[in-house]
């Protein structure tokens, strides 16, 4: 196996290099206007002599690269940036040693190296490009999949870290660059103050792209994660109006007092302004979605474009962007998931994932290209001082700034959490991006700041990239719990969340919990009944987090073969009835139910079932997991709560050990796909049990009607409950649908349903015809 | 600064502290928040708790105030709950809700985080019998989505037992089907709520500033 792992990299190598000089010669543009040429000559020998007409060969074949250059030319990169990906997991021993950054960006090299070797100048990283088309989806993927919870819970360490740590940060590399600059007279002592104050500022800043890359591989604590990552998305605004500030003053030469305070309300506009922005679009996605239930394949897009949009109208008034991105895709979500039907949520989330993924392959990438394409110009004690002020700084700022944020905090950072902080502060593309797009005139020394910032970024991401993760496991950091979210965890969750806040009432003053509990409050009872659409507003979420580990444990049951027992995660037999209260037999007769109720619980079913959804739990690009087909998610869910029901019916104790369907019975499986919705069970008979009968007469599924007509070998009872056809039957029947006419040939009786049951009661058996 | 009422009450603060593990200044603002609520008496009442008005929002109120006259969070073989409770109790219910210091051992973690969860189980267990059944925590879930009118009532049940099923699994693995799973004893609890990391997330921030005249 390994040898074939092996060769097939090596396939994807020399197909991967025959692609190049195709893009080499992209820049050569003589074949294709040649042949333009002659095509145009050609025309108009056509048409303006017309009596000369001599009869030139019809071109079967011609080469017109010219047209199709540019659409070619991007395919051709993104291609070979999935194909890397595809290739290194293809070898897991180099993966698991070196983050995928580092092999991406010495992959950028080699091209890099290579295309210039044919001769051809290699693409530079363009900051429009970056920025417009290559940032947004990874920061829309990490603003839409925040996790709120400690997000919010640690919003005050994490700003600042945010302000105040890259303001420290800026300041300090500044200055003492500066200060080296001046020491070291001749060539660098024409750098000024405020080109080193900018370079300070763009170097300082952590890069969410970096950091994600790494952060995601070595799965360290919530609490850390959060706090790292958001700590790069927040950053951006201070980046934003540091750079402004610099760039526009350098022009100038000087900064007065006044432009220090026009700064600091800069930075609050561009932050506030880029939330309320995001905020804004956000809403209005939201509000889209409540409309959306007729036109489901369109739903992805309002959240894409909306979200784009926000970014793009932020970076129209010079608002932060990210920031904005971020907002608009935290403040939709809840909403947008409550409205948008299931396939729209896993559409959204896969391509949001992979756009982020080719978006960070192809950053990483250019980044290697442009190493070897930009112009450098190095200087070692401008790039030494860079590289060591950069950790100096990120050191001591983080201390300092934990020894005052450990006074607010109820759980104190530790040293070990401090040290991974420091050592996760990760410079990338948006740093080298930024530093791009200086003006030469302006920026004397832009190529020396271009290889200063190159450094420092191959550093972090290579040197602390890889060392990173052993470092987590000598330190033994406590890493992220793996464990599924119970049922019993989150209803506690719920409960300490209540207990806390009263507790907080009781002590008289009002906390966190007490503001996020009026909230949460306010947003229950006016925005959620605005932004989401039909009775999905009134859900509370215990029944919503509930309904949703129901879906997955049908989704489970079926991954496991759709056997009777339930899957592997729980190799228990305790069920329903080990823990029921022994109740005196007689009440479990066939269970009569009024009308009133029945009603009800049909309400239920038709609107709790219809909307569950799968929610992400953490944030990993590489693995999601793994959807089962999602096309027959109903009919397997049908599936799951007949078993489940089943259990819990306590006179049909007997029959839990229903045994599975022979997995292999062909008619078995040819009659699952042909009936849906239906699905078909095999039960034991015993004569003396009262049964419950189900009948078939929803209109919806006239063939089962006509199968039950068709394969009649016995009577059967048929019982109506209030004439809606919701009755449950057993019957002697071998009635299947059969493509070829087969007969089953099973003496069995057959319990055949078409339902749809949400909730575990356990007297009721009522079903109904799952509307699709 | 904090100023305190006289001297006798400085020695009575000292012994709390010690046993609470509260600071000075804290206590006192705790005290100077028992005499609004109890209307400057010695002792404070279940009524006196309505004087909060927050608190009527909540839909686990009655527990919460319960959990304050509970005998066992104050003394470790208490049984039943009392009438009325003097300060003490009050500030060792509130001590409950501490966080756990900046250096503790990884023993003394396990011991906050006993207690914190016994705490909780009290608050569940409310016959006193040592074990939650099914009955007590289905009134637990229906507490928590008593805002939520039917629907809440119909799902409690099945949320209920569903999560006893899923307690009864870790904790038990394998039953036949004529056993019968008493309820959840406080190791089960422990074993269940081990992820959850109480000890980081039971706590309220008490602060060193009296800001009782600001707030109800």
């Amino acid at each position: 196996m390994d040898r074939l792992k092996r060769t097939t990299f090596i396939l994807f190598l020399m197909l991967v290099a025959s692609l190049l000089p195709l893009g080499g010669h992209a820049s050569s543009p003589e074949v294709g206007t040649g042949n333009g040429k002659v095509r145009d000559h050609q025309g108009n020998g056509d048409t303006t002599h017309k009596a000369n007409y001599t009869k030139k060969a019809f071109p079967v074949l011609s080469f017109d690269y010219k047209n199709v250059r540019t659409p070619f030319e991007i395919s051709l990169w993104v291609l070979l940036a999935s194909l890397m990906k595809l290739g290194f997991h293809l070898i897991p021993r180099v993966s698991n040693i070196v983050p995928e950054s580092c092999l991406l960006i010495v992959v950028g090299l080699l091209i890099g190296g290579l295309i210039k070797l044919v001769g051809e100048d290699p693409p530079v990283l363009s900051s429009k490009v970056f920025f417009f088309y290559l940032l947004p989806p990874i920061i829309l993927d990490a603003g839409y999949f925040l996790p709120m919870r400690p997000f919010t819970e640690n919003l005050g360490t994490i700003l600042m870290f945010a302000v105040v740590g890259t303001l420290w940060n800026a300041f300090f590399i500044g200055g003492a660059l500066y200060g080296v600059c001046q020491l070291e007279g001749d060539y660098l002592g024409k750098v000024e103050l405020l080109s080193c104050l900018l370079f300070g500022s763009v170097v300082s800043a952590v890069d969410p792209v970096a950091v994600l890359a790494v952060f995601e591989e070595i799965h360290i604590n919530e609490l850390l994660h959060i706090l790292v990552f958001g700590e790069s998305l927040l950053n951006d605004a201070v980046t934003v109006v540091l750079y402004h500030l610099f760039e526009e003053f350098s022009s100038v030469g000087t900064i007065t007092v006044t432009d220090v305070f026009l700064g600091i309300v800069c930075f609050l506009v561009v932050s506030l302004g880029g939330i309320m922005v995001g905020a804004m679009y956000g809403i209005l996605a939201a509000f889209t979605s409540r409309f959306t239930s007729h036109t489901r394949v369109i739903e992805p897009l309002f959240v894409f474009v909306y979200s784009y949009l926000a970014y793009l109208s932020a970076e129209v008034f010079h608002l932060s962007g990210i920031m904005a991105l971020i907002a608009c895709g935290a403040v939709m979500r809840p909403y947008v998931e409550a409205n948008i039907s299931h396939k729209s949520h896993t559409t959204i989330k896969y391509f949001l994932k992979m756009w982020s993924s080719v978006s960070d392959t192809l950053i990483f990438i250019f980044l290697g290209v442009s190493t070897v394409a930009g112009k450098h110009n190095w200087n070692w004690t401008f790039v030494i001082a860079t590289v060591v002020l950069c950790l100096v700084a990120r050191v001591l700022g983080v201390i300092g700034l934990t020894l005052v944020i450990n006074k607010f905090r109820i759980v104190k950072l530790t040293t070990k959490d401090q040290f991974i902080i420091a050592y996760g502060g990760l410079r990338g593309a948006i740093a080298f991006s930024l530093i791009y797009l200086l003006d030469e005139n302006h920026f004397a020394r832009k190529d020396m700041f271009l290889t200063a910032i190159i450094t420092v970024i191959f550093f972090t991401v290579f040197v602390q990239g890889m060392t990173i993760r052993p470092l987590v496991d000598l330190l033994a950091v406590k890493k992220k719990q793996e464990t599924k979210r119970s049922i019993n965890e989150e209803i506690h969750t719920q409960f300490l969340d209540h207990l806390l806040t009263g507790i907080e009432d009781i002590c008289g003053h009002y906390g966190h919990h007490h503001w996020k509990d009026k909230l949460n409050r306010f947003n229950k009872k006016y925005v959620k009944k605005c932004l989401i659409a039909g009775e999905r507003s009134k859900e509370p979420q215990l029944i919503a987090f509930y309904h949703k580990m129901e879906f997955k444990q049908a989704i489970e049951l079926v991954e496991s073969g759709g056997g009777s027992k339930l899957p592997s995660a729980m190799p228990s037999t305790v069920s329903m009835q080990n823990i029921q209260p022994k109740k005196p037999s007689q009440e479990r007769a066939l269970p009569q139910v009024s009308k009133a109720r029945e009603e009800e619980i049909r309400k239920i079913l038709r609107t709790n079932l219809q909307k569950t959804r799968l929610r992400l739990r953490s944030y990993n690009r590489h693995t999601l997991v793994a959807d089962p087909d999602e096309d027959g998610w109903n009919e397997f869910l049908i599936k799951r709560k007949r078993m489940k029901d089943l259990e819990k019916m306590s006179h049909v104790n007997n029959y839990l050990t229903v045994p599975a369907p022979p997995p292999d019975s062909p008619t078995i499986a040819r009659a699952r796909l042909a009936s849906d919705p239906q699905a078909w069970v095999i039960k034991p008979v015993t004569g003396d049990i009262p049964t419950i009968k189900v009948e078939l007469a929803s209109p919806q599924s006239p063939e089962s009607v006509s199968v039950v007509d068709e394969f009649k070998k016995s009577s059967y009872e048929q019982e109506d409950e209030d004439g809606d056809g919701l009755v449950m039957k057993a019957t002697s029947l071998v009635a299947k649908k059969d493509e070829t006419g087969e007969d089953d040939k099973e003496p069995q009786q057959r319990l055949q349903r078409c339902l749809s049951d949400p909730g575990p009661s356990a007297e009721d058996e009522e079903d109904e015809p799952f509307l699709p | 600064m904090g100023s305190f009422q006289s001297l006798p009450f400085d020695h009575h603060y000292r012994t709390l502290s010690k046993k609470t593990g509260f600071s000075l200044e804290q206590i006192g603002i705790l005290h100077n928040r028992f005499k609004q609520l109890s209307l400057n008496e010695e002792t404070l009442r279940r009524d006196d708790f309505n004087k909060v008005q927050d608190l009527k929002d909540n839909p686990i109120r009655s527990q919460i105030v319960e959990a304050f006259f509970d005998r066992r969070n104050f003394q470790k073989d208490g049984v039943g709950s009392m009438e009325e409770i003097g300060f003490e109790e009050f500030l060792t219910v509130m001590s409950y809700f501490r966080a756990p210091a900046l250096h503790t051992t990884e023993e003394q973690r396990e011991e906050i985080r006993r207690a914190k969860l016994r705490f909780l189980f009290n608050m569940h267990d409310t016959d006193n019998d040592g074990t939650i059944t099914l009955e007590e925590y289905r009134h637990v879930v229906e507490e928590l989505l008593s805002r939520s009118g039917s629907l809440g009532k119909e799902t409690a049940k099945g949320i209920a037992d569903a999560a006893m099923l899923e307690v009864a699994s870790i904790s038990v693995g394998h039953m036949a089907p004529d056993e019968f799973y008493e309820g959840i004893t406080f190791e089960d609890f422990l074993k269940i709520l081990k992820e959850l990391e109480i000890e980081t997330r039971m706590n309220i921030r008490f602060l060193n500033m009296d800001t009782t005249v600001l707030c109800k």
